[in-house]
Protein backbone atom coordinates (compact mmCIF):
# COMPACT_ATOMS: atom_id res chain seq x y z
CA UNK A 1 0.00 0.00 0.00
CA UNK A 2 1.61 3.15 -0.80
CA UNK A 3 1.70 6.35 1.33
CA UNK A 4 -0.34 8.45 -0.97
CA UNK A 5 -3.41 7.55 -2.38
CA UNK A 6 -3.23 7.53 -6.05
CA UNK A 7 -5.09 10.07 -8.74
CA UNK A 8 -7.59 7.42 -9.32
CA UNK A 9 -8.55 6.35 -5.85
CA UNK A 10 -8.88 9.94 -4.70
CA UNK A 11 -11.50 10.89 -7.48
CA UNK A 12 -13.42 8.06 -6.75
CA UNK A 13 -13.43 8.78 -3.39
CA UNK A 14 -14.14 12.62 -3.82
CA UNK A 15 -16.70 11.32 -6.27
CA UNK A 16 -18.55 8.72 -4.49
CA UNK A 17 -18.67 11.17 -1.60
CA UNK A 18 -20.41 13.41 -4.61
CA UNK A 19 -23.02 11.35 -4.62
CA UNK A 20 -23.96 10.42 -1.25
CA UNK A 21 -24.33 14.29 -0.72
CA UNK A 22 -25.79 15.70 -4.16
CA UNK A 23 -29.52 14.60 -3.27
CA UNK A 24 -29.94 15.60 0.44
CA UNK A 25 -28.31 19.08 -1.08
CA UNK A 26 -30.73 19.47 -3.80
CA UNK A 27 -33.87 18.73 -1.31
CA UNK A 28 -33.26 22.10 0.58
CA UNK A 29 -32.14 23.64 -2.60
CA UNK A 30 -36.01 23.09 -3.71
CA UNK A 31 -37.16 23.90 -0.23
CA UNK A 32 -36.46 27.39 -1.51
CA UNK A 33 -37.13 27.65 -4.70
CA UNK A 34 -40.10 30.39 -6.01
CA UNK A 35 -41.36 27.53 -8.56
CA UNK A 36 -44.06 26.11 -7.75
CA UNK A 37 -45.32 24.16 -10.97
CA UNK A 38 -42.28 22.31 -12.00
CA UNK A 39 -38.88 20.37 -10.90
CA UNK A 40 -37.41 23.20 -12.81
CA UNK A 41 -33.13 23.64 -12.43
CA UNK A 42 -31.73 25.78 -11.83
CA UNK A 43 -34.30 27.16 -9.60
CA UNK A 44 -35.57 30.29 -11.03
CA UNK A 45 -35.44 32.11 -7.76
CA UNK A 46 -35.30 31.62 -4.01
CA UNK A 47 -37.99 32.33 -1.29
CA UNK A 48 -38.75 31.29 2.35
CA UNK A 49 -42.40 31.91 1.82
CA UNK A 50 -43.27 27.78 1.43
CA UNK A 51 -42.09 27.01 5.04
CA UNK A 52 -44.57 29.73 6.54
CA UNK A 53 -46.89 27.84 4.39
CA UNK A 54 -46.35 24.76 5.40
CA UNK A 55 -46.76 25.06 9.03
CA UNK A 56 -50.27 25.95 8.03
CA UNK A 57 -51.36 22.98 6.96
CA UNK A 58 -53.62 21.06 9.29
CA UNK A 59 -53.18 17.73 7.75
CA UNK A 60 -49.47 17.74 7.80
CA UNK A 61 -49.27 18.40 11.90
CA UNK A 62 -51.98 15.72 12.45
CA UNK A 63 -49.55 13.44 11.06
CA UNK A 64 -46.42 14.28 12.36
CA UNK A 65 -48.39 14.15 15.73
CA UNK A 66 -49.57 10.40 14.51
CA UNK A 67 -45.94 9.51 14.22
CA UNK A 68 -44.51 10.96 17.26
CA UNK A 69 -47.03 9.08 19.65
CA UNK A 70 -46.33 5.83 17.61
CA UNK A 71 -42.52 6.58 17.47
CA UNK A 72 -42.78 6.97 21.48
CA UNK A 73 -44.94 3.85 22.13
CA UNK A 74 -42.65 1.76 19.61
CA UNK A 75 -39.27 3.10 21.41
CA UNK A 76 -41.12 2.36 25.07
CA UNK A 77 -41.48 -1.42 24.12
CA UNK A 78 -38.23 -1.50 22.35
CA UNK A 79 -36.39 -0.53 25.13
CA UNK A 80 -38.01 -2.81 27.85
CA UNK A 81 -37.94 -5.45 25.82
CA UNK A 82 -34.30 -5.43 24.23
CA UNK A 83 -32.62 -4.60 27.14
CA UNK A 84 -34.30 -7.64 28.84
CA UNK A 85 -33.35 -9.61 25.90
CA UNK A 86 -29.38 -7.80 26.04
CA UNK A 87 -29.30 -8.81 29.68
CA UNK A 88 -30.20 -12.44 28.92
CA UNK A 89 -27.65 -12.49 26.11
CA UNK A 90 -24.60 -11.29 27.77
CA UNK A 91 -25.23 -12.98 31.36
CA UNK A 92 -26.08 -16.45 30.60
CA UNK A 93 -25.14 -19.33 28.17
CA UNK A 94 -28.10 -21.18 27.19
CA UNK A 95 -29.61 -23.36 24.04
CA UNK A 96 -30.79 -21.61 21.73
CA UNK A 97 -28.59 -18.50 21.89
CA UNK A 98 -28.10 -18.43 17.90
CA UNK A 99 -31.67 -18.82 17.42
CA UNK A 100 -32.08 -15.44 19.14
CA UNK A 101 -29.98 -14.12 17.56
CA UNK A 102 -31.39 -15.15 14.03
CA UNK A 103 -34.62 -13.93 15.89
CA UNK A 104 -33.44 -10.50 17.21
CA UNK A 105 -32.03 -9.61 13.01
CA UNK A 106 -34.49 -11.19 10.50
CA UNK A 107 -36.82 -8.14 11.21
CA UNK A 108 -34.39 -6.04 9.34
CA UNK A 109 -32.53 -8.63 7.49
CA UNK A 110 -35.87 -9.79 5.44
CA UNK A 111 -37.30 -6.98 3.78
CA UNK A 112 -40.01 -4.74 5.36
CA UNK A 113 -42.75 -5.98 2.84
CA UNK A 114 -42.52 -9.39 4.75
CA UNK A 115 -42.45 -8.31 8.10
CA UNK A 116 -45.54 -5.73 6.67
CA UNK A 117 -47.58 -8.10 4.79
CA UNK A 118 -47.04 -11.04 7.57
CA UNK A 119 -48.49 -8.86 10.33
CA UNK A 120 -51.12 -7.93 8.20
CA UNK A 121 -52.35 -11.81 7.24
CA UNK A 122 -52.49 -12.27 11.36
CA UNK A 123 -54.10 -9.18 11.67
CA UNK A 124 -56.69 -10.61 9.23
CA UNK A 125 -57.22 -13.30 10.98
CA UNK A 126 -57.55 -12.53 14.31
CA UNK A 127 -59.77 -9.76 13.32
CA UNK A 128 -57.75 -7.39 14.56
CA UNK A 129 -58.65 -3.95 13.42
CA UNK A 130 -55.96 -1.89 12.09
CA UNK A 131 -55.01 1.58 13.51
CA UNK A 132 -52.77 3.05 16.34
CA UNK A 133 -51.61 -0.21 17.84
CA UNK A 134 -51.09 -2.53 15.21
CA UNK A 135 -48.43 0.03 13.53
CA UNK A 136 -46.93 0.30 16.99
CA UNK A 137 -46.74 -3.35 16.73
CA UNK A 138 -45.18 -3.19 13.64
CA UNK A 139 -42.73 -0.83 14.29
CA UNK A 140 -41.39 -2.15 18.00
CA UNK A 141 -40.39 -5.67 16.24
CA UNK A 142 -38.06 -4.18 14.23
CA UNK A 143 -36.96 -1.70 16.86
CA UNK A 144 -36.13 -3.99 19.63
CA UNK A 145 -32.68 -5.40 17.81
CA UNK A 146 -31.32 -1.48 17.99
CA UNK A 147 -31.95 -1.11 21.35
CA UNK A 148 -31.23 -4.48 21.71
CA UNK A 149 -27.35 -3.89 19.92
CA UNK A 150 -26.66 -0.71 21.26
CA UNK A 151 -26.99 -2.30 25.39
CA UNK A 152 -25.40 -5.69 24.58
CA UNK A 153 -22.35 -4.24 23.52
CA UNK A 154 -22.57 -1.94 26.67
CA UNK A 155 -22.88 -4.85 29.00
CA UNK A 156 -20.10 -6.43 27.26
CA UNK A 157 -18.09 -3.33 27.88
CA UNK A 158 -18.70 -2.89 31.67
CA UNK A 159 -18.27 -6.48 33.02
CA UNK A 160 -20.15 -8.17 35.37
CA UNK A 161 -17.70 -7.77 38.54
CA UNK A 162 -19.37 -4.68 39.27
CA UNK A 163 -22.89 -5.97 39.85
CA UNK A 164 -20.98 -8.61 42.10
CA UNK A 165 -19.49 -6.35 44.14
CA UNK A 166 -22.89 -4.50 44.53
CA UNK A 167 -24.53 -7.40 45.78
CA UNK A 168 -21.56 -8.75 47.97
CA UNK A 169 -21.76 -5.17 49.62
CA UNK A 170 -25.27 -6.19 50.72
CA UNK A 171 -27.34 -4.53 47.97
CA UNK A 172 -30.42 -6.36 46.45
CA UNK A 173 -31.21 -6.90 43.14
CA UNK A 174 -33.60 -4.34 42.69
CA UNK A 175 -30.44 -1.74 44.56
CA UNK A 176 -28.24 -2.75 42.33
CA UNK A 177 -30.21 -2.53 38.99
CA UNK A 178 -31.07 0.97 40.35
CA UNK A 179 -27.78 2.38 41.26
CA UNK A 180 -25.23 0.34 39.86
CA UNK A 181 -26.64 -1.24 36.12
CA UNK A 182 -29.12 1.49 34.81
CA UNK A 183 -26.56 4.19 35.49
CA UNK A 184 -23.58 2.43 33.54
CA UNK A 185 -26.37 1.57 30.59
CA UNK A 186 -28.11 4.87 30.85
CA UNK A 187 -26.52 6.31 27.75
CA UNK A 188 -26.53 3.31 25.48
CA UNK A 189 -30.18 3.25 26.29
CA UNK A 190 -30.99 6.18 25.39
CA UNK A 191 -28.94 6.14 22.36
CA UNK A 192 -30.72 2.83 20.97
CA UNK A 193 -33.75 4.38 21.94
CA UNK A 194 -33.09 7.85 19.59
CA UNK A 195 -32.32 5.02 16.91
CA UNK A 196 -35.38 3.19 17.05
CA UNK A 197 -37.08 6.23 17.25
CA UNK A 198 -36.01 7.97 14.17
CA UNK A 199 -36.49 4.49 12.76
CA UNK A 200 -40.14 4.73 13.63
CA UNK A 201 -40.47 7.74 12.54
CA UNK A 202 -38.97 7.02 8.84
CA UNK A 203 -41.07 3.61 8.60
CA UNK A 204 -43.08 3.45 5.69
CA UNK A 205 -43.22 0.27 4.37
CA UNK A 206 -44.30 -1.68 7.17
CA UNK A 207 -46.63 0.93 8.20
CA UNK A 208 -48.20 0.95 4.77
CA UNK A 209 -49.52 -2.82 6.01
CA UNK A 210 -50.78 -2.24 9.19
CA UNK A 211 -52.11 1.40 8.88
CA UNK A 212 -54.90 1.10 7.30
CA UNK A 213 -56.40 4.67 6.81
CA UNK A 214 -54.29 5.80 9.94
CA UNK A 215 -51.45 8.59 8.18
CA UNK A 216 -48.43 8.77 9.65
CA UNK A 217 -46.02 11.27 8.65
CA UNK A 218 -43.98 9.15 6.05
CA UNK A 219 -46.86 7.68 4.71
CA UNK A 220 -48.82 11.42 4.48
CA UNK A 221 -45.68 12.56 2.23
CA UNK A 222 -45.74 9.31 0.01
CA UNK A 223 -49.35 10.45 -0.62
CA UNK A 224 -48.07 13.86 -1.64
CA UNK A 225 -45.61 12.43 -3.32
CA UNK A 226 -48.62 10.96 -5.89
CA UNK A 227 -50.70 13.39 -5.77
CA UNK A 228 -49.10 16.56 -4.63
CA UNK A 229 -51.67 19.22 -3.91
CA UNK A 230 -49.05 21.84 -3.53
CA UNK A 231 -45.68 20.42 -4.54
CA UNK A 232 -42.89 23.18 -2.60
CA UNK A 233 -45.07 21.95 0.68
CA UNK A 234 -43.52 18.72 -0.23
CA UNK A 235 -40.37 20.14 -0.35
CA UNK A 236 -40.24 22.10 2.95
CA UNK A 237 -41.86 18.94 4.62
CA UNK A 238 -38.85 16.87 3.14
CA UNK A 239 -36.55 19.17 4.90
CA UNK A 240 -38.23 19.51 8.30
CA UNK A 241 -38.41 15.55 8.38
CA UNK A 242 -34.90 15.14 7.81
CA UNK A 243 -33.74 17.89 10.82
CA UNK A 244 -36.06 15.51 12.75
CA UNK A 245 -34.53 12.34 12.25
CA UNK A 246 -30.83 13.92 11.51
CA UNK A 247 -30.42 14.86 15.20
CA UNK A 248 -31.30 12.16 17.21
CA UNK A 249 -28.64 10.14 14.79
CA UNK A 250 -25.75 12.55 15.51
CA UNK A 251 -26.47 12.69 18.98
CA UNK A 252 -27.09 8.55 19.39
CA UNK A 253 -23.08 8.86 17.32
CA UNK A 254 -22.25 10.81 20.07
CA UNK A 255 -23.10 8.83 22.86
CA UNK A 256 -21.70 5.66 21.99
CA UNK A 257 -18.64 7.13 19.94
CA UNK A 258 -16.56 4.10 22.71
CA UNK A 259 -18.26 1.84 21.17
CA UNK A 260 -17.53 1.41 17.59
CA UNK A 261 -17.20 -2.39 18.14
CA UNK A 262 -20.77 -2.73 17.56
CA UNK A 263 -20.50 -1.80 14.08
CA UNK A 264 -18.48 -4.70 13.62
CA UNK A 265 -14.79 -3.83 14.61
CA UNK A 266 -13.99 -1.01 12.79
CA UNK A 267 -11.90 1.53 15.01
CA UNK A 268 -12.09 4.86 14.52
CA UNK A 269 -9.12 6.88 15.65
CA UNK B 1 -37.47 -10.36 55.31
CA UNK B 2 -39.36 -8.01 53.22
CA UNK B 3 -41.00 -9.97 50.13
CA UNK B 4 -38.26 -7.28 48.26
CA UNK B 5 -35.77 -9.61 50.01
CA UNK B 6 -37.17 -12.50 49.27
CA UNK B 7 -37.40 -11.58 45.53
CA UNK B 8 -34.14 -10.58 45.41
CA UNK B 9 -32.84 -13.85 46.76
CA UNK B 10 -35.00 -16.24 44.83
CA UNK B 11 -33.40 -14.50 41.85
CA UNK B 12 -29.58 -14.49 42.90
CA UNK B 13 -30.15 -18.13 43.89
CA UNK B 14 -32.09 -19.62 40.93
CA UNK B 15 -30.53 -17.92 37.56
CA UNK B 16 -32.65 -19.73 35.52
CA UNK B 17 -35.56 -18.20 37.28
CA UNK B 18 -34.12 -14.83 37.00
CA UNK B 19 -33.29 -16.18 32.77
CA UNK B 20 -36.45 -16.80 31.96
CA UNK B 21 -37.92 -13.91 33.70
CA UNK B 22 -35.77 -11.54 31.24
CA UNK B 23 -36.42 -13.79 28.54
CA UNK B 24 -40.31 -14.88 28.13
CA UNK B 25 -41.66 -11.36 27.06
CA UNK B 26 -39.23 -10.48 24.54
CA UNK B 27 -39.71 -14.60 23.38
CA UNK B 28 -43.27 -14.08 23.20
CA UNK B 29 -43.02 -10.83 20.94
CA UNK B 30 -40.92 -12.25 18.96
CA UNK B 31 -41.43 -15.62 18.79
CA UNK B 32 -45.51 -15.09 18.57
CA UNK B 33 -46.12 -11.87 16.83
CA UNK B 34 -43.35 -11.89 14.36
CA UNK B 35 -42.51 -15.67 13.37
CA UNK B 36 -46.12 -16.49 14.11
CA UNK B 37 -46.98 -13.85 11.92
CA UNK B 38 -44.49 -15.23 8.87
CA UNK B 39 -45.87 -18.41 9.81
CA UNK B 40 -49.19 -17.34 9.15
CA UNK B 41 -48.12 -15.63 5.70
CA UNK B 42 -46.89 -19.22 4.56
CA UNK B 43 -49.87 -20.74 5.39
CA UNK B 44 -52.23 -17.99 3.45
CA UNK B 45 -50.07 -18.89 0.44
CA UNK B 46 -51.48 -22.01 0.48
CA UNK B 47 -55.10 -20.79 0.68
CA UNK B 48 -57.34 -19.88 -2.34
CA UNK B 49 -59.80 -17.16 -3.11
CA UNK B 50 -63.49 -18.44 -3.47
CA UNK B 51 -64.48 -17.30 -7.40
CA UNK B 52 -67.93 -16.41 -6.39
CA UNK B 53 -67.36 -14.16 -3.11
CA UNK B 54 -63.88 -13.17 -3.49
CA UNK B 55 -63.46 -14.61 0.01
CA UNK B 56 -60.59 -16.27 1.36
CA UNK B 57 -61.00 -19.75 1.57
CA UNK B 58 -59.17 -21.42 4.65
CA UNK B 59 -58.21 -24.62 2.59
CA UNK B 60 -55.21 -26.03 1.69
CA UNK B 61 -54.73 -25.38 -2.04
CA UNK B 62 -51.71 -24.44 -4.75
CA UNK B 63 -53.53 -22.80 -6.67
CA UNK B 64 -51.52 -19.41 -5.33
CA UNK B 65 -48.19 -20.94 -6.64
CA UNK B 66 -50.07 -22.42 -10.10
CA UNK B 67 -51.10 -18.16 -10.73
CA UNK B 68 -47.97 -17.49 -9.91
CA UNK B 69 -46.13 -19.31 -12.08
CA UNK B 70 -49.05 -20.02 -15.01
CA UNK B 71 -48.44 -16.24 -16.00
CA UNK B 72 -45.62 -15.62 -18.15
CA UNK B 73 -45.68 -11.76 -16.50
CA UNK B 74 -45.03 -13.21 -12.91
CA UNK B 75 -42.32 -14.87 -14.09
CA UNK B 76 -40.78 -11.88 -15.45
CA UNK B 77 -41.94 -10.29 -13.00
CA UNK B 78 -38.78 -12.18 -10.83
CA UNK B 79 -36.28 -12.28 -13.15
CA UNK B 80 -36.71 -8.44 -13.86
CA UNK B 81 -36.45 -7.73 -9.90
CA UNK B 82 -33.81 -10.57 -9.08
CA UNK B 83 -31.73 -9.40 -12.08
CA UNK B 84 -32.24 -5.73 -10.98
CA UNK B 85 -30.75 -6.70 -7.05
CA UNK B 86 -27.65 -8.38 -8.98
CA UNK B 87 -27.16 -5.36 -10.79
CA UNK B 88 -27.49 -3.05 -7.82
CA UNK B 89 -25.32 -5.00 -5.99
CA UNK B 90 -22.45 -5.16 -8.28
CA UNK B 91 -22.92 -1.48 -9.24
CA UNK B 92 -22.66 -0.87 -5.16
CA UNK B 93 -19.55 -2.75 -4.71
CA UNK B 94 -18.11 -0.62 -7.37
CA UNK B 95 -18.98 2.31 -6.10
CA UNK B 96 -18.41 1.20 -2.69
CA UNK B 97 -14.93 -0.38 -2.47
CA UNK B 98 -12.74 2.71 -3.31
CA UNK B 99 -14.89 4.43 -0.62
CA UNK B 100 -14.16 2.38 1.80
CA UNK B 101 -10.67 1.64 0.70
CA UNK B 102 -10.05 5.20 1.13
CA UNK B 103 -11.63 5.89 4.68
CA UNK B 104 -9.75 2.92 6.06
CA UNK B 105 -6.31 3.27 4.41
CA UNK B 106 -6.03 6.62 4.00
CA UNK B 107 -7.44 8.78 7.04
CA UNK B 108 -6.39 8.98 10.79
CA UNK B 109 -8.28 10.02 13.83
CA UNK B 110 -10.85 13.21 13.21
CA UNK B 111 -10.72 13.12 9.81
CA UNK B 112 -11.42 9.37 9.88
CA UNK B 113 -14.90 9.92 12.34
CA UNK B 114 -15.67 12.58 9.81
CA UNK B 115 -15.58 10.57 6.69
CA UNK B 116 -17.30 8.01 8.53
CA UNK B 117 -20.46 10.34 9.52
CA UNK B 118 -20.47 11.50 5.94
CA UNK B 119 -21.35 7.72 4.99
CA UNK B 120 -23.61 7.15 8.15
CA UNK B 121 -25.61 10.28 7.53
CA UNK B 122 -27.32 9.20 4.09
CA UNK B 123 -27.63 6.54 5.54
CA UNK B 124 -29.97 7.51 8.25
CA UNK B 125 -31.25 9.83 6.28
CA UNK B 126 -35.25 9.45 4.99
CA UNK B 127 -35.08 6.76 2.82
CA UNK B 128 -38.66 8.79 1.20
CA UNK B 129 -36.91 12.16 1.19
CA UNK B 130 -33.90 10.33 -0.39
CA UNK B 131 -36.24 9.02 -3.24
CA UNK B 132 -37.97 11.95 -3.52
CA UNK B 133 -34.94 13.61 -4.38
CA UNK B 134 -34.19 11.69 -6.75
CA UNK B 135 -37.75 12.59 -8.67
CA UNK B 136 -36.42 16.22 -8.89
CA UNK B 137 -32.92 15.06 -9.87
CA UNK B 138 -34.24 12.69 -12.75
CA UNK B 139 -37.00 14.83 -13.60
CA UNK B 140 -36.88 16.16 -17.40
CA UNK B 141 -36.73 19.33 -16.54
CA UNK B 142 -34.48 18.67 -13.58
CA UNK B 143 -30.56 18.91 -12.36
CA UNK B 144 -28.88 15.90 -14.92
CA UNK B 145 -30.83 16.98 -17.95
CA UNK B 146 -29.68 20.34 -17.02
CA UNK B 147 -26.63 19.48 -16.77
CA UNK B 148 -26.35 17.51 -20.11
CA UNK B 149 -27.33 20.67 -22.00
CA UNK B 150 -25.00 22.81 -20.36
CA UNK B 151 -22.41 20.96 -21.67
CA UNK B 152 -24.07 20.91 -25.00
CA UNK B 153 -24.35 16.81 -24.44
CA UNK B 154 -28.03 16.75 -24.75
CA UNK B 155 -27.90 14.03 -27.71
CA UNK B 156 -26.29 11.81 -25.52
CA UNK B 157 -28.63 11.42 -22.99
CA UNK B 158 -31.23 11.41 -25.77
CA UNK B 159 -29.46 8.36 -27.19
CA UNK B 160 -29.04 6.82 -23.77
CA UNK B 161 -32.34 6.76 -23.11
CA UNK B 162 -33.31 5.73 -26.29
CA UNK B 163 -31.33 2.36 -25.65
CA UNK B 164 -34.18 -0.07 -25.44
CA UNK B 165 -34.84 -2.11 -21.46
CA UNK B 166 -32.64 0.34 -19.94
CA UNK B 167 -33.76 3.97 -21.50
CA UNK B 168 -37.25 5.22 -21.27
CA UNK B 169 -39.25 8.71 -22.29
CA UNK B 170 -37.47 10.51 -19.89
CA UNK B 171 -34.55 9.46 -16.77
CA UNK B 172 -37.19 9.52 -14.32
CA UNK B 173 -39.24 6.59 -16.23
CA UNK B 174 -36.44 4.33 -16.87
CA UNK B 175 -34.81 1.12 -15.62
CA UNK B 176 -31.58 3.22 -15.74
CA UNK B 177 -33.37 5.79 -13.63
CA UNK B 178 -34.69 3.25 -11.33
CA UNK B 179 -30.85 1.58 -11.22
CA UNK B 180 -29.55 4.71 -10.05
CA UNK B 181 -31.88 5.29 -7.20
CA UNK B 182 -31.46 1.27 -5.44
CA UNK B 183 -27.56 2.15 -6.01
CA UNK B 184 -27.82 5.49 -4.00
CA UNK B 185 -30.23 4.32 -1.80
CA UNK B 186 -28.19 1.03 -0.98
CA UNK B 187 -25.12 2.38 -0.95
CA UNK B 188 -23.99 2.96 2.57
CA UNK B 189 -24.92 -0.25 3.21
CA UNK B 190 -22.13 -1.78 1.66
CA UNK B 191 -19.40 0.51 2.08
CA UNK B 192 -19.72 0.15 6.09
CA UNK B 193 -19.32 -3.43 6.08
CA UNK B 194 -16.38 -3.14 3.19
CA UNK B 195 -14.97 -0.40 5.67
CA UNK B 196 -14.73 -2.89 9.16
CA UNK B 197 -13.40 -5.98 7.18
CA UNK B 198 -10.54 -3.52 5.38
CA UNK B 199 -9.91 -2.36 8.97
CA UNK B 200 -9.64 -5.86 10.43
CA UNK B 201 -6.05 -6.63 7.52
CA UNK B 202 -3.04 -6.89 9.36
CA UNK B 203 -0.90 -4.12 8.06
CA UNK B 204 1.90 -5.88 8.55
CA UNK B 205 1.05 -8.62 5.73
CA UNK B 206 0.38 -5.60 3.16
CA UNK B 207 3.79 -4.57 3.93
CA UNK B 208 5.42 -8.02 3.51
CA UNK B 209 3.52 -8.19 0.29
CA UNK B 210 5.91 -5.06 -1.11
CA UNK B 211 8.56 -6.19 0.73
CA UNK B 212 9.07 -8.92 -1.12
CA UNK B 213 8.42 -7.38 -4.37
CA UNK B 214 4.98 -7.66 -5.65
CA UNK B 215 3.49 -4.77 -7.41
CA UNK B 216 0.33 -3.02 -5.75
CA UNK B 217 -1.95 -4.66 -8.19
CA UNK B 218 -0.43 -7.92 -7.32
CA UNK B 219 -0.92 -6.79 -3.55
CA UNK B 220 -4.40 -5.54 -3.97
CA UNK B 221 -5.80 -9.20 -5.76
CA UNK B 222 -3.60 -11.35 -3.66
CA UNK B 223 -3.57 -10.11 0.01
CA UNK B 224 -6.55 -7.44 0.13
CA UNK B 225 -9.24 -8.72 -2.09
CA UNK B 226 -9.56 -12.60 -0.25
CA UNK B 227 -9.28 -10.96 3.00
CA UNK B 228 -12.42 -8.50 2.32
CA UNK B 229 -14.52 -10.50 0.65
CA UNK B 230 -16.48 -11.28 3.55
CA UNK B 231 -17.37 -8.19 4.24
CA UNK B 232 -18.13 -7.21 0.60
CA UNK B 233 -20.72 -10.91 0.88
CA UNK B 234 -22.23 -8.80 4.05
CA UNK B 235 -23.14 -5.53 2.52
CA UNK B 236 -24.57 -7.89 -0.47
CA UNK B 237 -26.56 -9.56 1.55
CA UNK B 238 -28.70 -6.12 2.41
CA UNK B 239 -28.10 -4.62 -1.09
CA UNK B 240 -29.85 -7.81 -2.56
CA UNK B 241 -32.33 -8.53 -0.31
CA UNK B 242 -33.90 -4.81 0.07
CA UNK B 243 -33.75 -4.52 -3.60
CA UNK B 244 -35.72 -7.80 -3.90
CA UNK B 245 -38.15 -6.57 -1.75
CA UNK B 246 -38.76 -2.48 -2.13
CA UNK B 247 -41.95 -1.52 -3.67
CA UNK B 248 -41.96 2.30 -3.54
CA UNK B 249 -38.65 2.83 -5.48
CA UNK B 250 -40.33 1.42 -8.54
CA UNK B 251 -43.27 3.19 -8.02
CA UNK B 252 -41.52 6.65 -7.60
CA UNK B 253 -39.36 5.99 -10.73
CA UNK B 254 -39.33 3.50 -13.18
CA UNK B 255 -41.20 1.68 -16.12
CA UNK B 256 -44.95 0.36 -16.06
CA UNK B 257 -43.10 -3.43 -15.40
CA UNK B 258 -43.52 -4.54 -12.24
CA UNK B 259 -41.22 -5.43 -9.29
CA UNK B 260 -42.05 -8.25 -6.65
CA UNK B 261 -42.68 -6.08 -3.99
CA UNK B 262 -45.59 -3.85 -6.04
CA UNK B 263 -47.22 -7.26 -6.94
CA UNK B 264 -47.46 -8.02 -3.00
CA UNK B 265 -48.65 -4.75 -2.60
CA UNK B 266 -50.97 -4.08 -5.08
CA UNK B 267 -52.63 -7.90 -5.10
CA UNK B 268 -53.37 -7.45 -0.78
CA UNK B 269 -54.54 -3.88 -1.53
CA UNK B 270 -56.74 -3.18 -4.60
CA UNK B 271 -56.93 -6.47 -5.87
CA UNK B 272 -57.47 -8.23 -2.82
CA UNK B 273 -56.02 -11.29 -3.57
CA UNK B 274 -54.28 -12.36 -0.28
CA UNK B 275 -53.53 -15.79 -1.07
CA UNK B 276 -51.56 -14.90 -4.00
CA UNK B 277 -49.84 -11.50 -2.47
CA UNK B 278 -48.80 -14.27 0.27
CA UNK B 279 -47.19 -17.03 -2.92
CA UNK B 280 -45.61 -13.35 -4.29
CA UNK B 281 -44.20 -12.69 -0.65
CA UNK B 282 -42.51 -16.70 -0.35
CA UNK B 283 -40.57 -15.64 -3.79
CA UNK B 284 -37.70 -13.14 -2.19
CA UNK B 285 -37.84 -15.38 1.04
CA UNK B 286 -36.62 -18.49 -0.96
CA UNK B 287 -34.60 -16.60 -3.63
CA UNK B 288 -33.00 -14.54 -0.07
CA UNK B 289 -32.19 -17.91 1.58
CA UNK B 290 -30.71 -19.03 -1.67
CA UNK B 291 -28.46 -16.67 -1.47
CA UNK B 292 -27.89 -16.28 1.91
CA UNK B 293 -26.42 -19.89 1.35
CA UNK B 294 -24.28 -18.79 -1.05
CA UNK B 295 -22.79 -16.06 0.52
CA UNK B 296 -22.29 -18.08 4.03
CA UNK B 297 -19.88 -20.18 2.43
CA UNK B 298 -18.18 -16.70 1.27
CA UNK B 299 -17.70 -16.26 5.63
CA UNK B 300 -20.36 -13.42 5.63
CA UNK B 301 -21.92 -14.42 8.32
CA UNK B 302 -18.50 -13.49 10.16
CA UNK B 303 -18.50 -9.82 9.01
CA UNK B 304 -21.88 -9.02 9.65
Amino acid sequence: MPDKPSLGLRAAFYLGMLFLHFPIAIIVLYALTTEDRTYQFPPPGLTLRWFGEAFQRQDMWAALWLSLQVAAMATGIALVLGTMVAAAMYRFQFLGKDFITVLLILPIALPGILTGIALLTTFKRLALEPGFWTIVIGHATFCIVTVYNNVVARFRRTGYSQIEASMDLGADWFTTWRWVVLPSIATALLAGGMLSFALSFDEVIVTTFTAADQKTLPIWFLNELFRPRERPITNVVAVFVMLITFLPIVLAQWLTRDTDDLHGGGKTG
Amino acid sequence: MTLRRRLSDALYVRPLLLLSLLLIPPLLWLGIIYLGSLFNLMLYSFYSLNDFTGQVEYRFSLSAFQQLFSSPANVDIVVRTTLMALVVTLACIAIGFPLAYYIAFYTKGNAKTFWYLMVLLPLWSSYLIKVYAWRLILAGEGVISWFFNLLGLGWLLQGILSIPVVGGPSLSNSYLGMFLVFTYIWLPYMILPIIAALERVPKSLIQASSDLGARPGQTFRKIIWPLVIPGVAAGSIFTFSLTLGDYIIPQVVGQPGFFIGQMVYVQQGTAGNLPLAAAFSVVPIVIIAIYLLVVRRLGAFNAL
